[in-house]
């Protein structure tokens, strides 16, 4: 164990326990601001009751979402100095950005939001939490131009031994970025929909709470069609932009060997990156690779014994990560559309009800397989064919980083159970405990 | 040469602003567990900053952020020779971040008890650490010109240090006494400026024998001797301070505040100033000092974040002024009842 795999491991955890609060809060600010402004318009009640509700399950993911960003920030100064030393003219801009530019405006209205329902009229209120959203939505985005700086790196020249930003216009409109956001905040509010269908699904196989809830699977159910039939069109597209710009990701996402032509998709395969093969392999479907990578039967796709053992990804992770992301999201599109068919008779159908509130974790678990997938196949590379994550590493020494990752597991373990157990509560409590003042003494 | 200059001072701006915004939360967290005599008490101090802390929060954020953009190596060697601390400070941040929001959501004893105590870590422990880290950043930390770091954490906390650090827990006792008398009324209003004055006859001699003391642990005041001019820096600083007890006493709470906010800021100049133009000098060797002028951005980065900064701050600061002018009214039994409460 050293310094590099530990910081790897200590922010490969922080920033997917970041991931498990923060798609949430995205897409689910935008249906509250929605919802509010319905309330707004027509004054109608259950409108109220949803946005109050759905707006007390924000707040706990915002709370965690937030004091987990901190560490993010804070890793790239403690664990990878020579990465931000090496790059900080571009990046460390983009994260700064960010902070002035989105996360300041976020921080700002939640706490007015929270606390302004009897300052503000009804439509300022609900102005107000489409700031929030907006603002949220808006970090998200130049978070994610900086990933796809790390991605592909454009904009900028070696200069007196770093990277310096030589445009700016290339680096905002980086394509891989752009890729990215258009999968990435759509696929947010994908999880929020099923978040709130699956949640939906349990009051109503109760049959309790009706108006609030049948209406909040609507909205749901709407936007979750959209947004996995949208989310899938985005990945297929960032799929041809990594085949062109990063082949070795390409060719560890199939556990694909050879070079050839007309490459196959295989359904099923185990890896094996040692002897450079597949240990087993089913049902390889010819062209389907060249297609997917290439929009081309024909084209040649690189297989990974051509390219240097030394720049060769986990190809494991790589290959399940793929799998998985795109087996759920071809799962969301096929649950929306028979939803679509059920939308006018919801409580009549127990059985979809419950597979919909046993599909609260897949989105999640696809969006953490696809970062798995964005992330682990860049390796080698922090920065992709710029830099190299081992020589990213701040000297810090093993025990320091091996204190702190400890610190991390024990207090995330934590407050992912505190963050659980109150989500529940809420959730069980409904509606209506959001709409009592309960004194509390 | 003069962008870098510019750079510089809005580096201390920034941190500056984050401890005078968000010291006084660092300041009421601390002085919550002794101060919230009853339940309603306690709920009163968390409602005071409720609406405001996480803004306040992204201070630090954005003052970490520009660091990264416009001094990368600074950055880079800052945080990753004060590893240790920084990590202390984080999980501190953490755990008053949830603990605020987390709180009121079960009522139990023991549930509010947990939080309670993670809200005085949370607080106490960023604001002596902060004071800790920069009288050692005013001092020289002992770091290469390669960044390798070549000492010992625990050697952080030497006298001059710890003194850093009890100044500025005391600056933020007062501070959050200050906003906490502006937001309360009745017996906790009261308590809260008997607080304030109190802990303003222990902050004056600590600013005193920190000023002092500087005089031989660091150099800051280097820069003063040779530009005397600056003394005026110094001179508002003592005004500011001495004012703080002015209005505490005169029972004009907000202005008391507004005080203790200048005090903070003037406090942060003090060091800037003396600073100037290092932001992390080494002390190795002054070879190895990382200054504005070798540790910065390129001159294309350091302009369009000045662009971004010039347009953006003063927004920023137009809401946040917006939003305390929409909470500065004291926190009343009605507020408490809200469901949205802490």
């Amino acid at each position: 164990m050293d310094p590099v795999f530990l910081s790897r491991l200590q922010f490969a955890a922080a920033t997917m326990f970041h991931f498990l609060f923060v798609p949430l809060t995205l897409g689910l600010s935008v249906l509250i601001a929605y919802m509010e402004t319905k309330y707004a318009r027509t004054g109608d009640k259950t409108y109220l009751r949803m946005t109050k509700f759905w707006g007390k399950l924000f707040l706990i993911n915002f709370a965690l979402g937030v004091v987990t960003g901190i560490t993010l920030e804070f890793q790239f100064g403690t664990n990878w100095s020579r990465y931000s030393a090496y790059v900080g003219d571009i990046f460390g801009s983009l994260l700064a950005i960010e902070a002035s530019v989105a996360f300041f405006l976020e921080s700002t209205f939640i706490g007015i939001w929270i606390f302004g329902w009897k300052k503000l009229s009804p439509k300022a209120h609900a102005g107000v939490m489409w700031l929030v959203a907006l603002a949220g939505n808006l970090s998200a985005v130049w978070i994610l131009m900086a990933n796809g700086f790390m991605q592909n790196p454009v904009g900028y020249v070696i200069k007196d031994g770093r990277a310096e930003l030589e445009s700016f216009m290339a680096l905002i409109t980086n394509k891989h970025g752009l890729l990215e956001i258009i999968h990435v905040v759509p696929a947010s509010l994908l999880l929020a929909s099923f978040f709130i269908m699956g949640v939906s699904a349990w009051h109503l196989l109760r049959k309790q709470h009706l108006p609030v809830f049948e209406r909040s699977f609507r909205i749901g159910l709407v936007v979750g069609l959209v947004t996995a039939l949208f989310t899938a069109f985005t990945g297929d597209l960032h799929g041809v932009n990594v085949s062109k710009t990063q082949p070795a990701k390409l060719a560890a996402m199939e556990s694909h060997w050879e070079t050839q032509t007309r490459a196959p998709l295989v359904l099923f395969a185990i890896p094996d990156q040692k002897n450079e093969k597949n240990m087993v392999e089913i049902g390889a479907i010819p062209g389907i690779l060249s297609f997917l990578g290439f929009h081309d039967f024909n084209a040649e796709v690189t297989g990974l014994r051509d390219i240097p053992k030394d720049e060769r990804p986990p190809v494991l992770p790589t290959f399940v990560g793929f799998r998985t992301m795109v087996g759920l999201g071809t799962l969301f599109i096929l649950l929306t559309i028979y939803g679509w068919f059920k939308r006018n008779n919801l409580t009549e159908n127990p059985t979809y009800l419950k597979i919909m509130l046993f599909a609260i974790p897949l989105p999640y678990i696809a969006m953490e397989m696809g970062w798995v997938v964005s992330e682990v196949g860049r390796q080698p590379w922090i920065v992709y064919g710029l830099m190299r994550t081992a020589e990213a590493v701040s000297p810090i020494s093993t025990t320091q980083v091996f204190t702190s990752l400890t610190g991390f597991i024990l207090v995330y373990g934590l407050l992912g159970l505190v963050g659980f157990y109150l989500m529940a509560q809420t959730v069980k409590q409904g509606p209506d405990a959001a709409n009592q003042s309960e004194k509390r003494s | 040469m003069e962008l870098q200059a510019i750079w510089f001072f809005l580096w201390g701006l920034l941190w500056a602003i984050f401890f005078m915004t968000d010291g006084f939360d660092f300041g009421i967290g601390t002085i919550y567990p002794f101060a919230g005599k009853t339940d309603t008490d306690k709920r009163t101090m968390l409602n005071a900053m409720g609406p405001l802390w996480d803004g306040n929060e992204v201070w630090l954020i954005t003052a970490g952020g520009v660091t990264f953009a416009a001094f990368p190596l600074v950055y880079a060697t800052m945080f990753s020779t004060l590893y240790t601390p920084l990590m202390l400070i984080l999980f501190a941040l953490i755990f008053r971040g949830v603990a605020i929001h987390f709180r009121g959501k079960i009522d139990t004893p023991t549930w509010k008890k947990v939080w309670d105590f993670l809200i005085f870590i949370g607080s106490f422990v960023p604001a002596l650490l902060f004071g800790v880290a920069f009288a050692n950043i005013f001092q020289g930390i002992p770091f290469d010109g390669q960044g390798f770091y070549h000492g010992n954490t625990l050697k952080l906390l030497n006298p001059y240090g710890l003194l850093g650090g009890v100044l500025f827990v005391l600056l933020f006792i007062v501070h959050g006494a200050n906003w906490m008398a502006v937001k309360s009324t009745g017996k906790l209003q009261a308590r809260m400026a008997a607080i304030s004055r109190k802990t303003w006859l222990a902050l004056v001699p600590v600013a005193v024998v920190f000023l002092l003391t500087s005089y031989f642990a660091t150099d800051l005041w280097a820069n003063y001797f040779r530009y005397p001019v600056l003394f005026i820096v110094t001179l508002m600083n003592v005004a500011a301070l001495l004012s703080i007890r002015y209005f505490v006493v005169n029972k004009t709470y907000f202005k008391a505040w507004f005080a203790s906010a200048a005090t903070i800021v003037l406090c942060t100049f003090f060091g800037i100033i003396g600073l100037f133009p290092a932001l992390f000098p080494s002390s190795l060797h002054p070879d190895w000092h990382l200054t504005a002028f070798n540790a910065s951005s390129s001159p294309l980065t350091l302009k369009i974040m000045l662009g971004v900064v010039i347009v953006f701050i003063p927004i920023v600061i137009g809401y946040q002024i917006w939003a305390y002018h929409l909470f500065k009214d004291p926190v009343t039994e009605e507020d408490l009842d809200m469901d949205e409460a802490y």
